[in-house]
């Protein structure tokens, strides 16, 4: 019988499904995903995790229920660091301890460290990971190169303009590359933590909301690393947070491009690494002048009020069109 | 140049005897206040910490009194603490106030980097002078501290209620007027002497922990006045983290022997805590754990709403309170927190662990 492992659909699943799920295909093991966000998936997460904890960490809690049962190993990495001198956020460090205290009867943990801080490469990470499960050196290496491989390509896609869930079809679905191309109408960045933004549940469609209503949209993700880097680093200080250099670098990349016509801040309530790079990207948006709108992510969030705001947000760009050049819609 | 800091608790007092002796001229924020508070939080982003919200307020009533350098801590993530003096200054700019900003970053290979930036604000001091100023600056901070383990001691037993605080407050103004470290012992004799004349009851008393984020915990405005208020409920209360610890651990890289410090903290959280997660959430479980050990009465974990690290701590509490066997209340503390929940609170816990010993407080 060949082991399952878990892997949560949570957090920072769509940034590194790819490099996991081969890593773990290629040493033989076979890799469950927990199902899309449903809402029994987020009432199970919101009563086994406390109040004061955020809404993505609660939902992951909820990813993590759906598996235990389903699986005989969970991989809960501890995402200590993912980048040299940057952190996520204090909660992924201490995630695999929320959930061993806070859920009883789960199957063993795997939770190695990936910290990146002082070092460059995961390699050690994923021999620790490997090991758990074979004793064959280069077994672990071979599988660590392919998945190296396989997540190239799906950020490649991501460049393209696919998002995560179109791009891992690709991947694993064999579906052809194309992008429907999006309508005649404005463009959108939107800017947000990838585990709020590409969740549909949890941000109640937002991407394909847009879509349907004609709008090209866009995302840090969709921008090379390399760029989003460049223009992070206009700040005063080096930001010690991987996500925040994302939707800063982004944001300051689509607001100085002509191509784009609003941009959309998505924050988890509460957040608060959000609360600090929000303030510093709503105050650029309001200096420069494009249309834009922040949305805060809760539990409670009612869709028809964030139906209602979209519609106006949309409904200012196009009247904007009309407007004389560098005049601010707020 | 005119020098303000944020306020955190007595931390002033050293602050402003560091730079004063080097010859800076200080802007003391006006203590904080309600009106600190309301002008912080109009300002900052909703989400911000509380303290944020606190220093920007401080900064905004000391530039009305003419400040106009910033001098505060930075620190290199993943809790906001480390990118606050960037944020508040860029909010500042947007206010209209011209601040200059010097930011210590906690020193990543050698306390020369700190020293360095203390001699940027006195200009001409000499090195030999700046460390002498950062000694006087940090055995304010110790005398300070000796006076309020004093005074946590002396709170629930004095004889009348409310002069433990007088004297306190006595003794603190013999510490605060030294202009010289040659002058500061026989300050120090003063004041311990004020402390001393406080008359006391035997009688029975709980002993409780105070664990959590720092600023909340050295900040008696944003905490409520917690020890007093546990004095006063019978509690001897004692702060996981003074000022001198504090500066010992993060300015000057531990150097200070004899000191209880972070790492003890640290080495005994796990296997609730596994890892740090940045500000104090490892040394609140830690040092929840070594309570425990000591046969403390119970524990009280403070933290800002939204305080990341706090809330993972706060998240493996419950289990070990119960394995441990040693009651926790955790108080959560923004901008709209009353008084009167609070008190009700507390009494309700003094009450829980006052039956649980069998004793009458
Ligand atoms: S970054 Fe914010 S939303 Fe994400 S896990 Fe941390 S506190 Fe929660």
């Amino acid at each position: 019988m060949t082991l399952k492992v878990g892997i949560p659909r949570a957090l920072l699943y769509y940034y590194y499904l790819p490099l996991w799920r081969t890593f773990f295909e290629a040493l033989g093991l076979e890799v469950v995903i927990s199902r899309p966000t449903t809402k029994t998936i987020l009432e199970a997460g919101l009563q086994n995790s406390g109040d004061d904890v955020c809404l993505p960490v609660r939902l992951a809690f909820g990813h993590v229920l759906d598996l235990k049962d389903r699986v005989d190993v969970l991989f809960l990495p501890r995402l200590v660091s993912i980048a040299r001198r940057e952190y996520i956020c204090p909660k992924f460090l201490g995630f695999p301890d929320m959930v061993r205290h806070g859920i009883s009867g789960l199957p063993p943990l795997i939770d190695p460290n990936l910290n990146l801080y002082h070092r460059d490469s995961p390699y050690p990470f994923f021999f620790a990971l490997g090991r758990n499960f074979t004793s064959n050196r280069l077994a672990i290496y071979l599988a660590y190169r392919r998945a190296v491989h396989t997540q190239a390509r799906y950020v490649q896609l991501l460049e393209k303009g696919l998002f995560p869930e179109q791009a891992l079809a690709v991947l694993y679905q064999g579906v052809a590359e194309g992008r429907e191309p999006g309508g005649g109408g404005p463009a959108v960045a939107v800017i947000g933590h990838p585990y709020n933004i590409y969740d549909p549940y949890i941000s109640m469609n937002l991407l394909s909301r847009l879509a349907r209503n004609g709008v090209r949209v866009c995302s840090a993700d969709n921008l090379p690393e390399t760029l989003v880097r460049e223009q992070a680093a206009r700040l005063p200080k080096h930001l010690f947070w991987s996500l925040g250099q994302r939707m800063i670098g982004a944001a300051w990349h689509y607001l100085q491009s002509p191509d784009v016509d609003g941009i959309i801040h998505v924050a988890s309530f509460a957040c608060g690494p959000d609360s600090l790079t929000g303030e510093l990207i709503s105050r650029e948006v309001r200096r420069r002048g494009k249309p834009f709108l922040n949305l805060t992510l809760d539990e409670h969030s009612a869709e028809a009020g964030v139906v209602t705001r979209l519609e106006a947000f949309l409904d200012m760009m196009e009247r904007r069109q009309f407007l004389p050049a560098g005049e601010s819609v707020q | 140049m005119k020098v303000t800091f944020p306020h955190m608790g007595h931390m002033w007092i050293c602050l402003a005897a560091m730079l004063e002796y080097l010859g800076v001229e200080v802007v003391v924020p006006p203590p904080t206040s309600k009106r600190t508070l309301t002008l912080g939080a109009r300002h900052a982003p909703e989400f911000a910490c509380l303290p944020l919200k606190l220093n920007l307020g401080n900064f905004i009533e000391a530039a009305e009194r003419g400040a106009d350098t910033i001098l505060m801590a930075g620190g290199c993530g993943p809790c906001r603490f480390g990118y606050y003096a960037q944020v508040e200054h860029a909010i500042l700019e947007d206010l209209g106030y011209n601040y200059r900003l010097v930011v210590m970053e906690p020193p990543q290979r050698h306390v020369g980097e700190l020293l360095s930036k203390i001699k940027y604000i006195t200009g001409h001091s000499s090195w030999w002078e700046v460390i002498r100023g950062i000694r006087f600056g940090y055995q304010k901070a110790r005398m300070v501290d000796e006076l309020e383990r004093q005074a946590h001691y002396l709170r629930p037993r004095e004889s009348h209620r409310g002069s433990t605080d007088k004297a306190f407050q006595r003794a603190l103004q013999e510490i605060i007027p030294v202009k010289h470290p040659r002058d500061l012992p026989k300050a120090a004799e003063r004041a311990r002497k004020i402390m001393a004349q406080v008359a006391i009851k035997p009688r029975p008393v709980l002993r409780v922990g105070i664990v959590g984020e720092i600023f909340t915990l050295l900040e008696p405005f944003a905490n409520h006045d917690l020890e007093r208020k546990l004095g006063y409920l019978g509690v001897q209360a004692d702060r996981s983290i003074y000022l001198s610890e504090w500066i010992n651990d993060h300015l000057f890289l531990g150097l200070v022997r004899g000191l209880r410090s972070r790492r003890e903290a640290c080495r005994a959280a796990p296997p609730y805590l596994n890892h740090f997660v940045g500000g104090h959430g490892q040394e609140t479980v830690g040092s929840t754990v070594i309570y425990a050990r000591q046969g403390y009465d119970g524990v009280i974990q403070l933290l800002p709403f939204t305080c990341m690290p706090e809330i993972v701590a706060h998240s493996v509490l419950p289990g070990l309170s119960n394995e441990l066997d040693i009651p926790t209340l955790t108080i959560t503390v923004d901008e709209q927190s009353g008084e009167a929940g609070l008190v009700t609170r507390l009494e309700a816990f003094v009450d829980l662990l006052a039956r649980k010993r069998g004793v009458v407080v």
